[in-house]
């Protein structure tokens, strides 16, 4: 059981963590959402007792986890895959964690078969992929046995293969009795993993709660229905027929309709009556990912925008005469080197010849002027 | 996404896990242990360890086989070894700070205080390892040089050699660049950099000689530049392993220096442990 009260985290002025409680419970897995930069690491580190809270407290069992008396033994963590010394190989890096806590010897050699990583026990953990590092890190939280498990993205980097076997590990655990948090950026991932949900958005707990419940809250499933083409006013009729029957009914941009509030029967049977033939009428039902993305938009973090590129393309001139065949103006070599010339006149819009290799570029000599591609148009 | 194997939804135990492994509460002999097996099993602290003992050893034996007995009228036997040392001491100070500083650097300290959240255990067994390990390798290397020079040239030429003493001198030395390897380590701890920690060493021991000519040119700064010159790390371990020295009755004596290494160590090993135990990592 992790029970956090009032955790907060600020780093100067900014704040990473805010007033954040929740617990974790034995006997399920709980999954740990948010958007990149939300707080969910400083949240594990600050359980894990690697980072001190600005406020509030998290105890483990009971107790702050720096004061567990043999804290290996009762909780385990993977926080980072990266966080090996590669020159060592995999096995004594885990006969080195083992020994901190007087962890027999065999019971490396059974974490290594667990994660299946026997055969690579003795190379260097430097030559390891993401997906081994994983497993190694997994391995490592294991050793112990412990009854509280934190994973921060456990499946980063694993094969398909592997993403199954941390689902199946995680969910047996959990079954096991144990109390397991799992970090996740794979909504579909968590979907079939977690039973329960945290999710939190720059550093604030938006909420917590199953994930059923999750969905259903914040997302609606809907109905889409498409009429046939061939009768001129059969999506017209339909949604009428639809709206008058009590559904709400959005305009999908390729003319299906989004429907929502009547059941898939009566939606057909509305049809019927109204004498419209369908094309299409399938049920959707909304999924984790559709629910994170609603509740969390407004707590992102980082929000990506479309790249312009504006420095690489010269408006588009306005008329393009079609029959135009002038062949472009041939570009001296001094110019086409000069990255920042203004255009040559009558450059037909095109402010320099993109050289064929960026080689070209760097040596000054310039390109042959392109064979012609505006003939394309 | 349809899998293959859906597994059975958990039975939710309320009554939690209960390991069947034993449980020993884990101790400083535990931290240790885990300690020499960190230290053993990377190339760097290996080969950095290697190199001290070849430089000791190796410029030490050269010396001895190149000397005769009539050399070591006013040298103690274990003067080959202190050219070595001279030089070694510089691998052992590479050894202190990388035994704390390549866990901060591949993050592997984050693994070290989850599985041990009791920071002191692991640093004092730092301590203690690094403490171990050099002080056996230092004098082992001082005492086999020492030991060979005093076979091939106790002879009447080399006059009378208080052997005792000359061991007691030699041990002394050692203890210095231990001494010397235990600061590495705190000051890595303290800046947590690789490269940091041993440029910081290597200014503490190697620019004080240098501080001392140069503030020796101008007459007003003349005594600072003969303090330094008097109390610097090069200087101690001449004057521990007993070697003659020009003006006897102005320098200070054995104890003074170690002293003085003593005091400057234990503070930075105090400030390594507060840091330790309030720092994020």
């Amino acid at each position: 059981m992790i029970e956090a009260v009032g955790l907060t985290k600020r780093y100067g002025a900014k704040t990473a963590v805010d007033q954040l409680s929740f617990q974790v419970r034995p006997g399920h897995v709980t999954g740990f959402l948010g958007p990149n930069g939300s707080g969910k690491s400083t949240t594990m580190r600050m359980i894990l007792g690697l980072d001190r809270p600005t406020a509030g407290h998290v105890t483990i069992n009971g107790m702050p986890f720096r004061e567990l008396p043999n804290a290996q033994r009762h909780v385990g963590a993977l926080l980072d895959a990266k966080a090996v010394h590669g020159g060592r190989r995999a096995r004594t890096h885990l006969l080195a964690l083992a020994q901190l806590s007087g962890i027999p010897e065999k019971r490396v050699d059974e974490v290594l078969g667990v994660v299946g990583l026997q055969d690579v026990a003795r190379q260097r953990t430097k030559a390891f992929s993401l997906g081994m590092g994983q497993r190694l890190g997994i391995a490592a939280a294991l050793l112990g046995d412990p009854q509280v498990l934190l994973f921060d993205e456990p499946v980063n980097g694993l094969d398909p293969e592997g993403i199954l076997w941390v689902r199946n590990l995680m969910r047996q655990l959990a079954a096991e009795g144990r109390t397991v948090f799992v970090s996740s950026h794979l909504m579909s991932e968590m979907a079939l993993t977690a039973d329960h949900l945290i999710v939190i958005g720059r550093g604030r707990l938006l909420a917590d709660m199953g994930v059923q419940e999750f969905i259903t809250h914040n997302a609606a499933g809907f109905a889409r229905v498409r009429a046939a083409d061939t009768a001129p006013h059969g999506t017209q009729t339909l949604g009428e027929a639809l709206v008058k029957a009590g559904g709400r009914v959005l305009r999908e941009p390729d003319g299906a309709l989004r429907v929502t509030g009547l059941a898939l029967p009566q939606i057909s049977d509305l049809a019927h009556e109204a004498d419209v033939r369908l094309w299409e009428l399938s049920p959707h039902k909304a999924s984790l990912e559709e629910a994170y993305m609603r509740l969390t938009q407004s707590a992102v973090e980082y929000t990506s925008t479309e790249d312009p590129r504006a420095e690489l393309f010269e408006p588009e001139p306005l008329t393009v005469p079609a029959w135009e065949e002038d062949a472009p103006p041939e570009v001296p070599a001094t110019t086409a080197a000069a990255f920042y010339a203004p255009p040559p006149p009558g450059a037909g819009g095109r402010p320099f010849l993109m050289p064929r290799r960026p080689g070209d570029l760097a040596r000054g000599t310039g390109p042959e002027p392109e064979p012609e591609p505006e003939d394309a148009r | 996404m349809t899998a293959p194997t859906q597994p059975a939804a958990p039975t939710g135990n309320p009554a939690g896990y209960v390991s069947p492994l034993p449980e020993a509460r884990p101790h400083l002999g535990h931290a240790i242990a885990s300690e020499w097996t960190k230290m053993t099993s990377v190339r760097s602290t290996v080969w950095t360890l290697g190199s001290m003992v070849a430089l000791v050893a190796g410029i030490g034996l050269f010396a001895v086989t190149r000397t005769t007995s009539i050399d070591y009228v006013n040298m103690p036997f274990t003067g080959p070894a202190l050219f070595g040392l001279l030089v070694g001491q510089l691998s052992v100070m590479t050894l202190g700070v990388l035994t704390i500083t390549s866990e901060h650097g591949t993050g592997l300290i984050r693994t070290t205080f989850t599985a041990a959240p009791d920071r002191f255990r692991v640093l004092t067994a730092k301590y203690v390892v690094l403490a171990g390990v050099t002080f056996t390798a230092v004098a082992g290397s001082v005492a086999v040089v020492g030991l060979t020079a005093a076979v091939l040239h106790n002879h009447a030429p080399a006059g009378v050699h208080d052997l005792r003493a000359e061991l007691v001198g030699g041990l002394g030395g050692s203890l210095y660049v231990t001494l010397l390897g235990v600061l590495a380590l705190a000051v890595g701890t303290l800046v947590r950099h690789s490269a940091g920690g041993v440029v910081a060493m290597l200014g503490i021991v190697l620019l004080p000689p240098l501080f001392g000519g140069m503030f020796s040119i101008w007459e007003a700064l003349e005594p600072v530049g003969v303090l330094f010159l008097r109390y610097n790390a090069p200087a101690a371990l001449m004057q521990l392993f007993g070697l003659p020295n020009t003006d006897v009755a102005t320098t200070p004596g054995d104890w003074v220096h170690m002293a003085l290494l003593v005091v400057l160590t234990g503070t930075a090993v105090a400030f390594s442990y507060v840091t330790t135990g309030r720092r994020d990592v």
